[in-house]
């Protein structure tokens, strides 16, 4: 092993520390998950629980109904994402291989309109839900993550790389529009949609002002929403609160470690916002 | 037969991009529309039940929010955590890149992980957690002061230090997102300028200051304007910690906004808060561009 100077040493202590503080707030939120009630709340503060427990897991799954609020963050993350890269490659890919007339002009509307936040509309949007009767559905929370302007850029980008013969050789074997894009087209673009995949599963799991406007009843909250209110009735709980926070992280931090590869390239590369 | 594919590509592309048009217009266009229409209007409580009762009243919520003070108050707490808690962040984000640069860091992707992972935590899930991390008795950072003498302090119980307290939380859960970012800035600034300065017999701070400062100008910009545009609608943290408090001091434009949209239905005035945050938005980032011109 080669001998470390001063300055390597000094640098690995900076990096070193920087990242126990990065992870103290988790391992203390882990850790608390685990210990009785009260012991949280003790002095000087434990960092190891003394009798590890479960107790706390088994309350937020029988007598707080946390099932019900994980099925309904899962299922609207994963009906956000798959519904989005539906969407929005069909655009993409329309804007980048299919030419028709006014196709310029469409495209710099779109990005004109990229500048415009969308709380803006957002109370008005809840207006017009609750018209339709989407208030406090799955159908209500996933609207704002089904087109998504900036995730049909990001395919038009990448899906201008198709080349044009390889779609004209699949139309000459007969195949149909819809064919040349399924069998032909989507293959390749493939990497940017499991990118676009992976910020759009985070992005929906974490939400949390969208979700608490729409869906009003405890049935229907989502973890974030759900723990948020269960934090109100429960805030001397410390342990069980802990264990409702790893919980709704957990599966985040999973799909972010699987996917951390294509995550942190998007972000490099300029081109995705998280 | 040419003609007839280009007509075939046109009617496939209108199909293909029917779902994300008519989706984008009815549930964006459309709501931004009236959004700026909504917020010219008394539409509140009774208008929610029969929306006929609202009545156009021009620029009166504008003139009642400009001359209450719990607007300037939210505006005032907003500029706060975007002012002092933006550069904080970003200058953490900064050294975290500059340490993970250095290519004698062993693991740097280890690093970068850990670096990383607050990002994609659940933002109301760290917030309860750091709610008892910043408890006046029981919280950790109390029990960690107390060893170099400092506190205990009342982190979300004073006026004076809960703002302090979320842009803690703040920079803690958003640094790791701009450090990738100028890591990539760094990756771009080529080595041989470091390699040249240092024949010159420049000094560590003297290249930070002529090359890698310079090198991440560009980058800089464009973090600082995208991090002001995410600080200035801070609404989950005080939301979780200190729904606002203590005494309004973390009551933010976007909390605001919330409790007149959505609790007590006065969604005119809350219309009018969303057209000012954009206002407010679009100012800010009207200065840093200029700012960054006048410099170059």
């Amino acid at each position: 092993m080669r001998r470390w100077s001063k300055g390597t040493i000094l640098l690995h202590a900076a990096l070193v520390t920087g990242a126990l503080f990065t992870l103290l707030p988790l391992v203390w939120m882990v850790s608390a998950s685990f210990m009785h009630a009260g012991e949280a709340n003790s002095m000087p503060p434990q960092l190891v629980p003394q009798h590890p427990t479960l107790e706390n897991y088994a309350a937020l799954f029988t007598r707080l109904d946390m099932l019900r609020n994980l099925a309904n963050s899962a299922i609207i993350t994963v009906l956000a994402t798959v519904f989005s890269i539906l969407i929005n490659s069909l655009a993409g890919y329309a804007f980048a291989k299919l030419p028709f007339p006014g196709r310029e002009k469409l495209f710099q509307t779109l990005a004109a309109a990229l500048v415009v936040p969308a709380q803006v509309g957002m109370l008005p949007l809840f207006l017009l839900l609750r018209e339709l009767g989407l208030v406090n559905t799955y159908a209500g929370a996933l609207v704002p993550f089904l087109a998504s302007i900036f995730g049909i850029f990001l395919i038009r980008q990448y899906a201008l790389n198709v080349p044009d013969e390889l779609l004209d050789a699949a139309r000459i074997e007969g195949a149909n529009e819809y064919q040349v894009f399924r069998l032909v087209a989507l293959p390749v673009i493939k990497p940017i949609l499991v990118t676009i995949a992976a910020f759009t599963f985070l992005a929906a799991w974490n939400d949390f002002l969208w979700p608490l406007i729409v869906l009003s009843d405890s049935d229907m909250y989502t973890l974030p929403v759900a723990l948020a209110s269960l934090v109100g009735e429960h805030v001397q709980d410390t342990e069980l609160m802990m264990a409702g926070s790893v919980i709704t992280i957990l599966p985040a931090l999973i799909v972010f470690l699987i996917f951390q590869r294509t995550y942190v390239q998007g972000i490099m590369s300029g081109g995705v916002k998280g | 037969m040419s003609t007839r594919l280009t007509q075939k590509k046109a009617r496939a592309a209108w199909f293909f991009l029917a779902p994300a048009m008519v989706l984008l217009v009815l549930f964006f266009v459309l709501p931004v529309g009236a959004g700026l229409l909504l917020s010219l209007t008394d539409f509140d409580i009774y208008a929610v039940g029969d929306p006929g009762t609202a009545r156009f009243v021009g620029l009166q919520n504008y003139q009642y929010l400009l001359s209450t003070g719990d607007f300037w108050n939210a505006l005032g707490n907003t500029l706060q955590y975007v002012l002092i808690g933006g550069p904080l962040s970003l200058a953490t984000s900064l050294a975290a890149a500059l340490l993970l640069n250095n290519r004698l860091v062993r693991l740097p992707g280890f690093f970068r992980t850990v670096y990383f992972a607050p990002v994609v935590t659940t933002l109301v899930s760290v917030a309860i957690v750091w709610k008892y991390l910043y408890h006046p008795k029981y919280g950790l950072l109390n029990f960690l002061l107390g060893f170099v003498g400092l506190g205990p302090i009342d982190w979300l119980g004073d006026p004076q230090w809960a703002m302090p307290a979320i842009i803690l939380m703040g920079v803690w859960k958003n640094f790791g997102y701009n450090m990738l970012i100028f890591l990539a800035g760094l990756q771009v600034i080529p080595r041989e300028l470091y390699e040249a300065a240092g024949i010159d017999g420049a000094n560590a701070w003297q290249r930070f200051r002529h090359i890698t400062l310079p090198g991440l100008a560009p980058t800089a910009l464009f973090v600082s304007v995208t991090t002001m545009i995410g600080y200035f609608q801070l609404f989950a943290e005080p939301y979780v910690m200190t729904q606002g408090g203590p005494l309004g001091a973390t009551r933010t434009l976007m909390l605001f906004m919330y409790e007149e949209g959505f609790r007590w239905w006065r969604m005119g005035i809350a219309s009018s808060m969303a057209v000012l945050l954009l206002l407010i938005t679009l100012i800010g980032t009207l200065i840093q561009l200029r700012w960054v011109r006048r410099e170059s």
